[in-house]
């Protein structure tokens, strides 16, 4: 498999602050490469200098094996951008925006249409073509700018926070296409908020804090590699002292949740046999038991919180 | 194809001017700054002087108009796109920053020469009978170019806030205006004055508009051809320069 992303010791400063400080890694062709960071991490910066929008202070970022600053025209020729913020021109309509994006593009007129054609009504925007962008709602706004990152069959697509803020319809409409596009071969890297738009679709997640990369693996493997505290959630139908839990062979703590308690532990298995023991001796009927996975949230909380200073 | 080459980047400067024209010739400070301004200037000057003849300031007029219109896009068109995000988007494209700032450059020169063509038509339904029609066409072609990008250059600042080039721009063009030869002839400047309008392009042309219409000018023609084709080089190249410099904080 080939780097189609290859970020060396990426380091970018406003004033005094240090926004992306030696930030390196790697993602393959055909991969969908999550970043993910808390708020002001340099994930926007990290994208930014990625796609050649600004330039690194000092590091290389070479995008589909041209460097990005040697040869920027020839490496944004190869992908295609979906910002944080819409950014098409409003006083166009959305056929005038795809068509700009074409001519950008170098296509020719013919394809261009085809394409823009094509892809508003994967969008579900031919109707609406000829209506200025202004009019749009927001979710229309990112589809149309997925549509304009597209034209020209792009083999990397850089996605900001493609669905921050939409609605249900269109977050599951963009998620579904970028499987699609993931499964026809395009290599996605995708900057976002959402752990479990992240856990759902990427192959990998790269975690960044206050400007340095954290971690890099698989979304699985990251999640195993905190799993030394476990959850077991348990509900009875009658009730029960928290104190009678905690006082439990091998449970850490309990705590209630609703009509539930959670139990954290470092055993398992000892806590449900003696959870199974505690409801016969106490004829409390056990109504749930299930024990509970570390979500990438915890992952992420976990590493980016170690990482602090 | 070879998306970095010279034709190609030509071809999407292209496709930006025509994006320009849609968006941008429509937008209330343009018309107040490129066509309304130098109209109103142009009448208090025709109601307060007497004096000059009716050729002299018609000419004068056809100078301001170019001056202003082509002026008039180019400052505000990187404020406006670096506010509303979509100078992001074209930083993003596979277009160079030359390709980007000759893009807007041709979409000011255009607007530039459609208003200023107006002009001339204008003159010429009053009386005044065009002498040297392609010295005219190749002046306003030349300054065009020129005007645009001063324009261009106006807008190097890295500002999203268009007010605050359009104020700067004002302070700019106004001066340029008065030493320029418009409202007073030059051989009735004093010696300062003179000395500051050979450093201004408007100047020039002001000249060969003169010439055109009244078969009279200060500098020999050739001299102002020249003048302005320096200083149309001098502008382009700084422009691209300073923008491709400045970009990066606009983002």
């Amino acid at each position: 498999m080939t780097s189609v992303i290859h970020a060396s010791d990426l380091t970018k400063i406003f004033g005094k602050s240090t926004a992306v400080d030696h930030v390196s890694f790697e993602v393959q062709g055909g991969e969908i490469f999550g970043f993910l960071g808390p708020n002001g991490a340099g994930k926007t910066t990290t994208t930014r200098m990625l796609t050649g929008v600004i330039p690194p202070d000092t590091g290389t970022a070479t995008i589909l094996g041209h460097d990005i600053r040697s040869e920027p025209v020839l490496a944004k020729q190869g992908f295609g951008v979906v910002p944080e913020t819409s950014n098409a021109y409003m006083d166009l309509t959305a056929w005038q925006n795809l068509m700009l994006m074409g001519e950008l593009y170098g296509l020719p007129r013919s394809r261009a249409e085809q394409r823009s054609s094509d892809l508003l009504g994967m969008v579900g925007l031919l109707e609406r073509k000829d209506q200025k962008v202004q009019a749009y709602s927001k979710g229309m706004k990112q589809r149309l700018i997925l549509a304009m990152a597209l034209i020209h069959e792009p083999e990397l697509l850089f996605l900001d926070e493609p669905t921050s803020g939409l609605d249900v319809q269109s977050t599951q409409m963009i998620l579904a296409l970028l499987r699609d596009l993931n499964r026809q071969g395009t290599t996605i890297f995708l900057t976002t908020h959402n752990m479990e738009e992240a856990n759902r679709l990427c192959h990998r997640v790269g975690i960044i804090r206050a400007g340095k990369i954290v971690a890099i693996d698989a979304p699985e493997k990251l999640k195993t590699a905190i799993d030394r505290v476990h959850k077991i959630e348990v509900s009875f139908d009658r009730e029960i002292s928290g104190d009678a839990l905690s006082g439990l062979n091998s449970v850490t703590s309990a705590n209630r949740t609703g009509d539930k308690w959670q139990i954290t532990t470092q055993d398992k298995d000892a806590t449900i046999r003696s959870l199974v023991t505690f409801s016969q001796q106490n004829s409390a009927a056990i109504v749930t038991l299930n024990t509970l996975a570390p979500s990438l949230d915890d992952a992420f909380l976990r590493l980016t919180q170690e990482a602090q200073p | 194809m070879n998306p970095a080459g010279f034709s190609e980047q030509l071809l999407r400067a292209w496709a930006i001017a025509k994006k320009d024209i849609r968006i941008y010739y429509i937008k209330g400070p343009v018309l107040i700054f490129g066509v309304f301004m130098p109209l109103f200037m142009f009448l208090a000057f025709l109601m307060g002087t007497k004096q000059l003849p009716l050729s002299f300031l018609i000419s004068g007029l056809v100078g301001m108009t170019l001056f202003f219109t082509a002026t008039a896009v180019s400052p505000a068109i990187f404020p406006w796109e670096g506010q509303a995000k979509t100078l992001e988007r074209l930083a993003s494209c596979p277009v160079t920053v030359e390709a980007i700032v000759f893009g807007d450059m041709i979409a000011s020169t255009l607007f530039g020469i459609g208003i200023t063509i107006i002009t001339v038509i204008i003159g010429m339904m009053l009386g005044l009978s065009l002498l040297h029609g392609i010295t005219l066409l190749v002046a306003i072609l030349i300054a065009a170019c020129c005007f645009s990008a001063i324009g261009m250059l106006l807008a190097v600042p890295p500002t999203n806030v268009p007010s605050n080039i359009m104020m700067l721009s004002s302070l700019i063009k106004f001066p340029l205006v008065f030493i320029s030869g418009i409202f007073i002839p030059l051989d009735q400047m004093p010696a300062w004055g003179l000395a500051l309008a050979v450093f201004s392009p408007l100047t020039y042309f002001t000249d060969l508009v003169r010439y055109a219409f009244t078969d009279t000018h200060y500098f020999p023609v050739i001299i102002d051809i020249a003048a302005l084709a320096v200083f149309t080089a001098i502008f382009t190249v700084g422009t691209m320069y300073l923008h491709k410099r400045t970009m990066p904080q606009r983002m």
